[in-house]
């Protein structure tokens, strides 16, 4: 697709995206949103810029293969997961809180990095399907 | 409200039904696809609709005072929704490649693993 | 320690991230999976052991309340199907080394596998409905992406219908949760056995046990919904179809047996319609079987037989008869592993899997014979070898309860196995092998070197090895089926096992 309106918006559209698509994640502990939707977002953000330059274009910028975030995200989950089994001897997945709150982001426990995790994997498994989906076609 | 959200339910059932019933490759993902979001829609049901807060105590009670709506069905239909939304992919990447393969739409034409 | 539960699942998990930052080395992924098995198959082990010796466990996932949040529960048959799918998984992983071509396992055959493990597992050993659900999801991903990888035409053709039933069972799974939460308020299995109960609707508590019956039903292939179990399981290689063969179904009779034990017990329901629906399945699957003139397919036919024996079984409902159903359900999830590495490497030796064109085994390759002789009447059950123990208690339980069309259709799948396992003998072993073979299209079994050709045959031996066990000591595998039979009808003590802080 050749659009000056779409090229000249996605470059200003991508950073705003993947902005929106951390503060999605971020807000999801009390909040709705989460890793999942913030993921979707920013692929989302991805997709657009493929549209408008070229899929060839957006896999130059993103230099990684996006499945390559896939196994990136699945250990930062696990780990997170498996870190109160390994500190207190919890079960799997218990709530680990830092106690003080950081300034902007707000408390940090385990569950933020679980959520960061999904947020991985949920862009490389969106844009690996997106991007195969669109080169065979 | 309720009612009218049981009335979509079942018509998504039935239309979802209809279409997997079709002959064709993409109708019967479509179908599959309504269907799986009649079964969401149903779960989300479930839980009974309440206008309430989220079921959070605060720091300085003991007990949640006001009406507060059920969570556990909005974690399930998320986490159905997301299980499915993967299936959905897969789906289409599948009937694309079967097209490309078997070069044919029409589910009928599709007994070869069957003959014996 | 009750974190010992997560162990098996949290292993798998590591394994399956490790094999996806190796994606394109084949080499190291091979040498991965074979260590991953091999440790994984120890700690399954290991939390056998502490069950066997210490009785039922369970763990709070993120350390919630037991109504409110995930328990993982440890009881005797959930273990033992863990040590077993472990045990399927280890001679799988051995067998892919060479069974599976390189190409494949550049898509991600490997960390798939591990992950379908994990699944299997996790479906076991947990304690929430929809919970199982999401197991059930991981497990049927898992297996598409297994089906589909090489997408040859069959294959293709294949995973359609088997993505579409399953995808359909799926939703009527969900379906039946969504009714038994409305109906209940509750999804955690020990809760729900003792709300169900007291609810005054029967009607809708029928209504929702049937549809969970229709929704495990397609996953196990009993009739009717088996039809993409043959039109699925002979497309993919001999390794994927041992696992899927071995194990995919028989966790769809898994899930039969725990909901149907513990949420809807005979007592409150009647399963003489899950009688009916048995014994047709045996009838199909049989008459299926004796018909095919492919010898993947045979094997497929003669799951849908045996899953009826299983379905039959439990319809009885007695304590004796579920002895039976346990003890032919861990056989069969052995031998039917093994006879379809058997029908790999039957297919590289020979060039084909149609009867009418293999042949010539007895007397090429007498040892490889024998060895295959071990699964092939194992599945008939000729004593001493592990299918004949748990007919005694099958029958027995049948005459026990005068249920009479479940004992005819017993003797009447046991005969018709004996006759398909005769005619695959017959055409695949005793046979010479026919002249004007087909060309050759890919690396017979031949042209491997011998360090190779064991790779094939060691898990072969492996499964062999354990199916011999089960016939030998058939007394410690009755021990274990009769100790698990009591724990899941009398369930009290799972129920508080859960509760308990």
């Amino acid at each position: 697709m050749k659009s000056v309106i779409l090229k000249t918006a996605s470059t200003y559209l991508l950073p705003l995206l993947l902005l929106f698509s951390v503060f999605v994640l971020l807000r999801g502990h009390y909040l709705p949103g989460g890793g999942f939707i913030g993921g979707l977002v920013a692929s989302i953000a991805f997709v657009l810029h493929a549209f408008a330059n070229g899929l060839q274009n957006t896999r130059f910028m993103l230099r990684i293969h996006p499945g390559f975030l896939i196994p990136i995200g699945l250990s930062l989950a696990l780990i997170a997961g498996i870190a109160p089994m390994l500190i207190d001897g919890s079960p799997f997945l218990t709530g680990l809180w830092f106690p003080n709150p950081i300034p902007v982001i707000g408390m940090i426990g385990s569950a933020l990095f679980f959520d960061i995790g999904v947020f991985l994997v949920v862009i490389g498994v969106s844009l690996t399907i997106i991007f195969t989906i669109s080169e065979s076609a | 409200m309720e009612f009218l959200l049981a009335i979509i339910t079942g018509v998504l059932y039935a239309s979802g039904i209809y279409l997997i019933l079709r002959r064709s490759l993409v109708k019967l993902i479509i179908g599959l696809v309504l269907l799986g979001n009649g079964v969401n829609l149903l779960l989300f049901l479930m839980g009974g609709l309440t206008k309430g807060s989220p079921p959070i105590i605060a720091d300085n009670v003991k007990t949640i005072g006001e009406i507060y709506a059920d969570p556990l069905p909005q974690a399930l239909v998320l986490t159905a929704i997301v299980i499915s939304f993967g299936l959905q992919s897969f789906a289409i990447i599948l009937i694309k490649r079967a097209y490309k393969v078997l070069k044919t739409d029409d589910l009928d034409t599709l007994n070869e693993t069957d003959n014996i | 320690m009750n974190a010992i539960i997560t162990y098996p699942l949290i292993f798998q998990a590591i394994v399956s991230i490790v094999l996806l930052f190796l994606w394109q080395n084949v080499k190291a992924q091979r040498m991965v999976s074979i260590i991953g098995s091999a440790i994984g198959l120890s700690i399954s082990v290991v939390l056998f052991n502490q069950v066997w010796q210490k009785g039922t466990i369970a763990i709070q996932m993120g350390n919630w309340e037991a109504p409110f949040g995930i328990t993982l529960v440890a009881d005797t048959f959930a273990v033992t199907m863990v040590v077993l799918a472990h045990i399927v998984a280890m001679a799988v992983s051995l067998f892919s080394t060479k069974g599976i071509v390189a190409s494949r396992v550049k898509f991600g055959y490997f960390p798939i596998m591990h992950l379908m493990i994990m699944g299997l597992s996790g479906a076991f050993l947990t304690g929430d409905i929809f919970n199982l659900y999401v197991w059930f999801e991981v497990i049927i991903i898992s297996s598409f992406v297994l089906l589909t990888i090489g997408g040859k035409k069959a294959q293709i053709e294949g995973a359609v219908k088997y993505f579409t039933l399953n995808m359909l069972a799926s939703i009527i799974f969900l379906t039946a949760i969504a009714l038994l939460y409305g109906t209940t308020g509750t999804l955690n299995m020990a809760e729900l056995a003792t709300i169900i109960p007291e609810i005054e609707d029967r009607g809708l508590v029928k209504i929702i046990a049937l549809i969970f019956f229709l929704a495990f039903g397609v996953k196990a292939g009993v009739f009717p919904m088996y039809v993409w179990l043959p039109a699925a399981y002979h497309t993919p290689p001999a390794a994927v179809s041992s696992l899927f063969g071995g194990l995919l179904t028989k966790l769809g009779v898994y899930a039969i047996i725990r909901v149907f034990t513990m949420v809807f017990p005979v007592g409150l329901f009647t399963y003489e319609w899950i009688g009916i629906v048995g014994v047709l399945t045996i009838l199909s699957g049989a008459l299926g079987a004796f018909v095919q003139k492919d010898i993947v397919k045979v094997f497929s036919y003669l799951i849908i037989c045996h899953i009826g024996f299983m379905i039959a079984g439990f319809s009885i409902g007695t304590q004796l008869a579920l002895t039976g159903v346990l003890f032919y359900m861990f056989h069969d999830i052995i031998v039917k592993s093994n006879l379809f590495l058997v029908s790999g490497v039957l297919h590289r030796i020979t060039g084909s899997t149609k009867l009418a064109s293999m042949g010539g085994i007895m007397e090429n390759k007498t040892t490889l014979a024998i060895l295959f002789a071990i699964p092939l009447f194992s599945l008939v059950g000729i004593p001493p070898l592990s299918g004949f123990w748990p007919k005694i208690s099958l029958f027995g339980g049948a005459i026990v309860s005068q249920k009479w069309y479940v004992l005819a259709a017993l003797i009447f799948g046991s005969f018709m196995t004996l006759l398909v396992v005769a005619k695959v003998w017959l055409a695949v072993f005793s046979k010479p092998l026919p002249v004007g073979s087909p060309k050759k299209l890919f690396k017979y079994f031949d042209d491997f070197n011998p360090s190779e050709k064991r790779i094939l045959v060691i898990p072969i031996l492996l499964l062999a090895i354990v199916s011999l066990y089960f016939g030998l000591f058939a007394e410690h595998i009755q021990q274990l089926s009769a100790r698990i039979a009591d724990e899941l009808i009398n369930n009290q003590t799972y129920i508080e096992t859960v509760f308990r802080k």
